[in-house]
């Protein structure tokens, strides 16, 4: 049984990011029997802590202050480690944010850290960390020695926690004054792509481009993006060429996501690519080298040339859709 | 500038599929597969050394460049091609990959920033077969540094580094005063990410990724010094926090049918996956 703390995630707008109801459920789960709280920090850290009263928190904490307007880990992790003191584990979303925030936060408190977790479970007394590694291709348990444990789960294997009702009170928490590296760091913005679409982690159909489709890349990919009402991804090759923004890349090392239904077009099937997509329900390529990896992990495959094949695909998505009424 | 470059070495990443693990599940088991240096940590070498270089003229060496890995004696290859690669120094700390982790590597590092006092330290975002992506942050933290993680572009300015960070959704922009920590992601290696003082902001590599080692070059790294440290002597009685109790292969994927048209495609995605 552990007293957990959930660093909640906040949009530009100061609405609650969707990784944070990841972070509740996997907070639960490390919790066995505990309770959890969840902290906000933000310049309207109310407002956001307002939106997560109805999930069975002890407290909402809000530590709301002009000087976390933007989003710093020199600002941020002060308080957060403070807060932290009165909890067993601290968790967050293996976002950039959580990736960025949570290891400076253990750093502070002298706690062990275990990042982008799959999965936790407490037996004997212990929490034990499922992590994968090597690309996707090995699963670690681990387990934090420390008297304090710091983690953050992968939004992919973690289902979103649902309000479960109630009001848990919001409680404002103090700033901490960052230290004096912190004045060495400014925040001069972020350029962010607004899209209609949904996100990347977050789609229940994802179609994604690799290097192949080269200048081409929403010309081929947008049409089938809108008739599947997909996210849209790419390969590093895709993201790498300047096809696509970077932020669009799946993979080891870039988003890793778990649709239903995730098609791969133009990509060969690199381990590095796979490690972020093999978690999806229904896979399917399009690539005209029938020996590409990518087959072997496809559900179906379709061995053509992607510039007749996509809009093919389109106009038969379009008939089934208008089918389907 | 002087920098500092953390480095670790890793089994060849391309073939991390096959990797084994015993029944047991006690260990990853890599043998056959070839060390190499973490990719992410080459990318922050390239980087350090396009930081302390003008890329016109990339012989000729603007500040300090010195390597560093904790591991075996075996890790000293390692350290060579990067010394062959253009790095002036290089530090080994003596250890066993089984008695690291992050917590552990983090401290070790803060306490050779406080011996060499370099402006910036250059790391990975993560190594690829832990995948922690842990470090970088932990040191600046124990250091009260700033940082900017996964750095996709770095120029330098007269009172610091702008560096623009590969962040879900976009690109956030910060600005760094040294001394700092910087962690780097894939595209800091593009061919214009990169910009010292001394080069022209226009101005693009005319390769990808990673610069290699001519042979003479390899030669002469054999002639550059490579200090020994003992871990102990760095971080005390300190141990690792963090232990694997069990390893485990995820579940396979088999390879599905091959779909002779779209016309099918979507007829199988509709009644057989029932996913459109
Ligand atoms: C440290 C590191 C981390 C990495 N992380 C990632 C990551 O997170 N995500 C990632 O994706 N990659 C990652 N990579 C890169 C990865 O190794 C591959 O290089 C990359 O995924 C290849 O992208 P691609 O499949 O688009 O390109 P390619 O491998 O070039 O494949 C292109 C494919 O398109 C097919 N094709 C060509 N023309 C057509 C056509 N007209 N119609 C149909 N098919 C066609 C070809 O048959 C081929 O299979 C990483 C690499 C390193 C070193
Ligand atoms: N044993 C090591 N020796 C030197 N540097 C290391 C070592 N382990 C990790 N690092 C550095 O820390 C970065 C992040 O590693 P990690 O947090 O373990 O994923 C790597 O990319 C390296 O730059």
């Amino acid at each position: 049984m552990a007293n957990v703390l959930v660093v909640a995630e906040l949009t530009e707008d100061g609405t609650v990011r969707k990784t944070t109801h990841s972070a509740i459920s996997f907070a639960k789960s490390a919790a066995a029997g505990g309770t959890f709280s969840i902290l906000v920090l933000g310049a309207a850290a109310k407002a956001g802590a307002a939106e997560l009263t109805g999930f069975g928190a002890a407290k909402v904490l809000a530590c709301e202050d002009a000087s976390l307007a933007n989003y710093l880990a020199e600002h941020y992790a002060p308080t957060v480690a403070e807060v932290g003191k009165g909890f067993d584990v601290l968790v967050a979303c293996a976002s950039s944010f959580g990736k960025d925030l949570m290891p400076r936060v253990a750093a502070r408190l002298g706690a062990a850290y275990a990042g982008d977790c799959a999965g936790v479970s407490a037996e004997g007394g212990k929490l034990t960390f499922k992590r994968p590694m090597f690309a996707g291709n090995a699963f670690g348990y681990c387990q934090l020695s420390t008297a304090k444990q710091v983690a953050t789960c992968r939004q992919s294997e973690v289902d979103p926690a649902e309000p479960s009702g109630g009001a848990s009170p919001v409680e404002a928490v103090a700033l901490v004054a960052p230290g004096a590296g912190a004045a060495r760091i400014k925040h001069l913005g972020v350029a962010s792509v607004k899209s209609e679409r949904p996100e990347l982690t977050e789609a229940s159909v994802v179609v994604s481009g690799g290097r192949a489709i080269k200048e081409k890349f929403f010309d081929i990919m947008e049409p089938l993006a809108d008739a599947l009402g997909a996210a849209i991804g790419a390969s590093r090759a895709a993201c790498d060429a300047g096809y696509c923004p970077g932020d669009f890349q799946v993979g080891q090392t870039g988003k890793i996501v778990a649709p239903s239904l995730y098609i791969a077009v133009g990509i060969s099937g690199a381990i590095q690519h796979i490690a972020g997509m093999k978690g999806s329900k229904t896979i399917v390529c399009v690539n005209k080298d029938p020996e590409a990896p990518i087959f072997q992990i496809s559900d179906y495959g379709l061995v053509a040339d992607l510039f007749q094949a996509v809009p093919a695909l389109v106009e038969e998505l379009k008939a089934h859709n208008a089918q389907k009424g | 500038m002087k920098i500092l470059v953390p480095l670790k070495r890793v089994a060849d990443p391309a073939n991390h599929n096959k990797i084994k693990i015993p029944a047991s599940g006690d260990s990853v088991d890599t043998a056959g597969l070839e060390w190499q240096i973490n990719p992410f940590d080459l990318y922050a070498l390239e980087t350090a050394l396009r930081l302390t270089e003008n890329g016109k003229t990339p012989k000729k060496r603007e500040g300090e460049v010195v390597a560093v890995t904790l591991g075996p004696k075996e890790t000293e290859t390692n350290l060579r091609s990067a010394l062959a690669t253009g790095a002036d120094r290089a530090i080994r700390v003596e250890t066993t990959d089984e008695a690291l982790d992050g917590g552990l590597v983090a401290a070790a590092l803060k306490k050779i920033v406080e011996e060499e006092k370099p402006d910036l330290i250059l790391l990975g975002k993560q190594v690829v077969d832990g995948e922690n992506n842990m470090v970088g942050q932990a040191l600046a933290e124990l250091l009260d540094y700033p940082m900017a993680t996964f750095a996709a572009t770095i120029t330098e300015e007269a009172d610091g580094l702008l560096v623009e960070r590969e962040v879900d959704g976009g690109v956030a922009k910060v600005k760094l005063t040294l001394p700092a920590v910087i962690t780097v992601d894939l595209r800091i290696v593009s061919p214009g990410s990169v910009h010292s003082k001394h080069t022209d902001a226009g101005f693009k590599y005319g390769y990808e990724e990673v610069r290699f080692a001519p042979l003479p070059a390899i030669m002469q790294a054999k002639k550059k010094p490579l200090a020994v440290k003992n871990l102990a002597e760095l971080v005390g009685d300190q141990k690792i926090s963090t232990t694997y109790v069990k390893f485990e292969a995820p579940p396979g994927r088999k390879a599905g049918i091959k779909v002779k048209d779209v016309q099918e495609l979507v007829q199988k995605l509709a009644s057989e996956a029932k996913v459109i």
